[in-house]
Formats: structure tokens, sequence, C-alpha cells
């Protein structure tokens, strides 16, 4: 996506896309309200620009500071409107979602570019289960796609290495990795969530939602992020396994949507966020104030609910049918 | 020292590798919507002109090469060493072997070509992609002989032997396709 910084005198002002890109982009808009107008999701707004961010050590916020009355405030570009959406169905506002801009800092490639449109949702009631089916529905209209296969993040291991995520030990990991023929220059991945998102981004995602897409779910429990974790009890082995109910949707090897059987634990969400900060410090990351407002919802009654975000720019390249994400994004990155 | 930190990863930069200098071919951005970042890289090599492909943690830092191109003008061989100038400043530079390559073959005195510095050291030599060169002996060709297929070997003033067709004489100047070591031509002085 990156293509260096250009010169700003003007010789580029052309957008990258086409057209015939721009009505397909307005119309796929169109078809996605249509879509939740059917079902009696509300569609709302929430601010991009708010006090506190995500704490998830493997996402950069970008920040500025605004005048307001009262003095300088460092706010947070969001890096999806999920926190204040959270604040919405705790109020009460029922089925939810939203089309909205993000932002992530050092994400720029083929596949990213550091502001993208999201689609997010939110059904009280569903658990991620049910959150599934609805995305099959939407994908049949929006991609005419197939009703999408179900994996657990296990059966995909174990389908394309032999592997059991939940229990294989880091050396394990690190010897199919090398088998697989990557060659790590540097340390390595920091931790054992490394290992598996290398051999998951280097030998596994490619194959993924050919043909038709592939939801994976149940993730390794240390993946959670804002998921509710189970306690699985695997009969066979004898051993128990706690997953993260959550789930991420491929089309065609391209990750598009990731969702979550959502934690309404106030507390546990607490703990999770500051485990993020103390490994933010040991790792000499920006530190980031915990969302408050999030939390004090979250003990007020979120009702139980499931949700997911999904990136509209690569729903929009894969309907399309184009190459590369530059052909759907008006003024990429290095245009804007 | 100067470093480069993935997030500078772009084709055309010098880097070093395993104590080698490389080159970045080509950097992919590698990112789940949750997890580890990471960055897969092609790289060339540079002293035997490999292709590898490595994977880099993201944020992960790497030593960056001192390695550039200079124009500059051949001069002689001592048998060991090839020695050549940059002309305009008449800085001097001695490349071995290794860093011939090729190159080697299609070199004449006071040809002009690019060599690759690391370090101030020559790494590698690159001469341009068509030369002209003479005819030093060959058999004189034999009217209607198709039986070698219309060719015939000449020796060319480097030392080189190349297949020729059978109309072309000793002294005569060829036009050469260094890439694939192939006679184009006669070529005019």
């Amino acid at each position: 996506m990156y293509h260096g910084p250009r010169s700003r005198d003007g010789r580029h002002w052309r957008p990258s896309t086409s057209r015939r890109l721009l009505l397909q982009r307005a119309k796929l808009l169109a078809q996605l309200r249509q879509f939740f107008a059917a079902r009696d999701v509300l569609e709302v707004e929430t601010p991009l620009l708010a006090s506190a961010t995500v704490t998830d050590i493997h996402l950069a916020s970008l920040s500025c500071r605004v005048e307001v009355p009262g003095g300088t405030r460092r706010l947070y570009l969001q890096t999806s409107p999920e926190f204040a959406m959270k604040r919405l169905l705790a109020a009460g506002s029922g089925p939810i979602y939203q089309v909205c801009k993000a932002f992530r800092d050092n994400e720029a490639g083929p596949a990213h570019n550091p502001e993208f449109t999201m689609l997010e949702w939110y059904r009280p009631g569903f658990d991620h289960h049910r959150l599934m089916d609805e995305m099959d529905e939407l994908l049949a209209v929006v991609l005419e796609a197939r009703s999408a296969e179900r994996l657990t993040y296990q059966q995909v291991f174990e389908r394309g290495l032999g592997l059991d995520p939940h229990h294989a030990s880091v050396l394990e990991l690190q010897s199919t990795a090398l088998r697989a023929g990557i060659d790590l220059a540097g340390q390595g991945p920091d931790d054992r969530d490394g290992w598996l998102h290398l051999l998951m981004s280097h030998t596994l995602e490619s194959d993924l939602g050919r043909g038709r897409p592939t939801f994976v779910y149940d993730y390794p429990a240390s993946q959670a992020a804002l998921a509710r974790v189970r306690s699985d009890q695997d009969a066979k082995e004898g051993r128990g396994c706690a997953v993260a109910e959550r789930f991420e949707v491929y089309v065609e090897g391209v990750e598009l949507a990731n969702g979550f059987h959502e934690l309404a634990d106030g507390a546990e969400q607490r703990r999770r966020f500051e485990a993020d900060l103390e490994q933010r410090q040991a790792s000499d990351l920006d530190a980031v104030p915990i969302d408050e407002r999030l939390l004090a919802a979250l003990d007020a009654g979120l009702p139980d609910c499931a949700g997911v975000a999904l990136g509209v720019d690569r729903l929009l390249q894969l309907s399309a049918g184009v190459s590369d994400l530059r052909q759907v994004i008006s003024f990429p990155i290095d245009l804007a | 020292m100067a470093t480069y930190t993935t997030s500078q990863f772009k084709s055309g930069l010098k880097v070093i590798l395993d104590n080698d200098p490389c080159s970045i071919i080509e950097n992919q951005f590698v990112k789940p919507g949750k997890g580890q970042a990471f960055s897969r890289v092609k790289l060339r090599n540079l002293l035997n002109g490999r292709v590898m492909e490595k994977t880099f943690k993201s944020g992960e830092s790497i030593e960056a090469a001192d390695v550039h191109e200079a124009a500059m003008q051949y001069l002689y061989t001592d048998g060991e060493s090839w020695h050549f100038m940059v002309t305009d400043t008449y800085e001097q530079h001695e490349a071995n072997a290794a860093a011939m390559g090729d190159a080697v073959k299609w070199l004449k005195e006071e040809d002009m070509c690019d060599v690759t510095l690391w370090n101030g050291q020559p790494i590698s030599v690159v001469v341009p992609m068509f030369v002209t060169l003479q005819v030093t002996e060959t058999d004189p060709g034999l009217k209607g002989d198709t039986s070698s297929g219309g060719n015939k070997p000449a020796t060319l003033e480097t030392g080189t032997v190349i297949r020729v067709p059978l109309f072309i004489q000793e002294g005569e100047l060829l036009k050469i396709d260094t890439r694939s070591g192939e006679y184009v031509s006669r070529a005019k002085e």
C-alpha cells in the first residue's frame, strides 16, 4: 500500500481508485445499510476522537492535542468504535451498527492503510455462533458467497500443520516454523502467541476462505482481547483447555472481520487492560489511558451480546475482484 | 552505526544480514487484526547474488550497509586485481576476481562500467548491456560450410571466446550482448 513519500507539489493529485469503483463503494454501503435496516439494527455514530483508547499491545493509536474550554487535551483516534458502542449498548440502545473510519498507526502495506473504513455491529442476545450465522447472510448478499465453512482455531492448526495450538510447546511451534521454511531474522516472536501468529500469517491464512468463506472460532484464551473465555473439557485428551469465544472471517486468504461473544465482566476487563499496560511498559510501548467510562458501563451492565468489526475496504476489494487495496481507496496514505 | 527499523524497509535499501551486504527487493507488511505484526522481506545478497526471504518482527532493526554505486573507468589488471578510476575525482579502486565475476569477459581498458562499493571496497562490477569488442583470432569462414550450425568460435580482444557467424573475419568489431554473451551484429568504430 505505502509507496513511499510522494512529492506534495501537486504532481500526484489523482485518486488511485476509478469512477467504477467509487460507484461500487457507494452501492456496497447502500447494501450494508439496507441489510441492517431490514433487521432493525440501528445505525449510530460515536466519536472518532476519544480520551481513552485500546490497550492491546499490538495496536498503536494515533493521538492529537485538542484545544477545548479548560485547556489542552490529548485525544486518541479510535482503532475501532467498540468502546463507545458498548456504552450505547449498556445504556439500552438495542442492536446497533456503525460505518466509520478507524485509525491504526504503523500499519501500511498491500492490505493495510493507516486510515480505513470499518463496519462494526452488535447484537444483544447473540453469542458468537449466532453472529456467525448473520455474517454468513451478509456475505451471501454482498459477495454472493456460499455458506461459510466453520473451523475451530484448533482444527485450522491440526489440518494445516498437524499441531495442537492449545497445548504445543514453544519449541514445537519453533521447529514447525523452521520446517515450514520461515527464515527468521533477529530473535523471532516475543512469546507463544507470537509464534502462533507467525504460523497463522505465514503458513495457514492464505489457504483459508478459498471457494467459500472460512470462519475460524474459539481462539486460545491468551488471544481473547475483549471476548469471553470459556473452559472447555477436551474429552478425548482429558486435558482442559480455555478458549476465547472469538471468531475471524477469511475470504480468499484475506482476513476480513473479527468478532467476539463480548466480555461483560467489568472486573475481568479491568484485569485484562491492566495486564496489557504492564506488558506495554515491559515492551517500551507508549502508555495509554484505560477507558474508565467503558468499565463503568460494563459495571452498570452490558447486555449479553456479540459484536464484530469488518474491514469495508477489503470487502470492497473482494467484491470488485481487484488485486490491490489502493484501487478501492480514493486517496491512500501516500496520496492523502 | 546506522540502523533501519522495519517501518523504514523499502525496496533498494541496503542492509547487513549475517555479515553480508544485502539489498531489499520487496517488503511485505503482515499483520493480523489482533496480534503480532511481521515484515516478510525478500533480499538479494550483494556478494553472491542469492535471493532469500526473511521474516522480521515488526519494530526490529537491522544494520545499514554502506553500499553505493559509482560509474568508473576500467584502467588495467595486474593479474590479481582489476583497477578502476572515478574519472572526475581520479579516485582509484581495486576489485578482486570475486567482485569482477563475469565482467572480466567483456571489459577492456578505458571502458566505463558501474562499480558497487561496500565500505569503500568494490563488491560487484556491472558492464554495459552491449559492448563492442574486436576479433583477435578466428578461422577464415568457408563458404557454404554449415556443418557447425552456421557459426564458428572467435577470440575477442579480452580473451573471451564466443560463437560468431561464418562471415566474421579477424580484426572486425562486434556488438555483443553481455547478458547472454552472444554476438549481436557487426559494429562500426
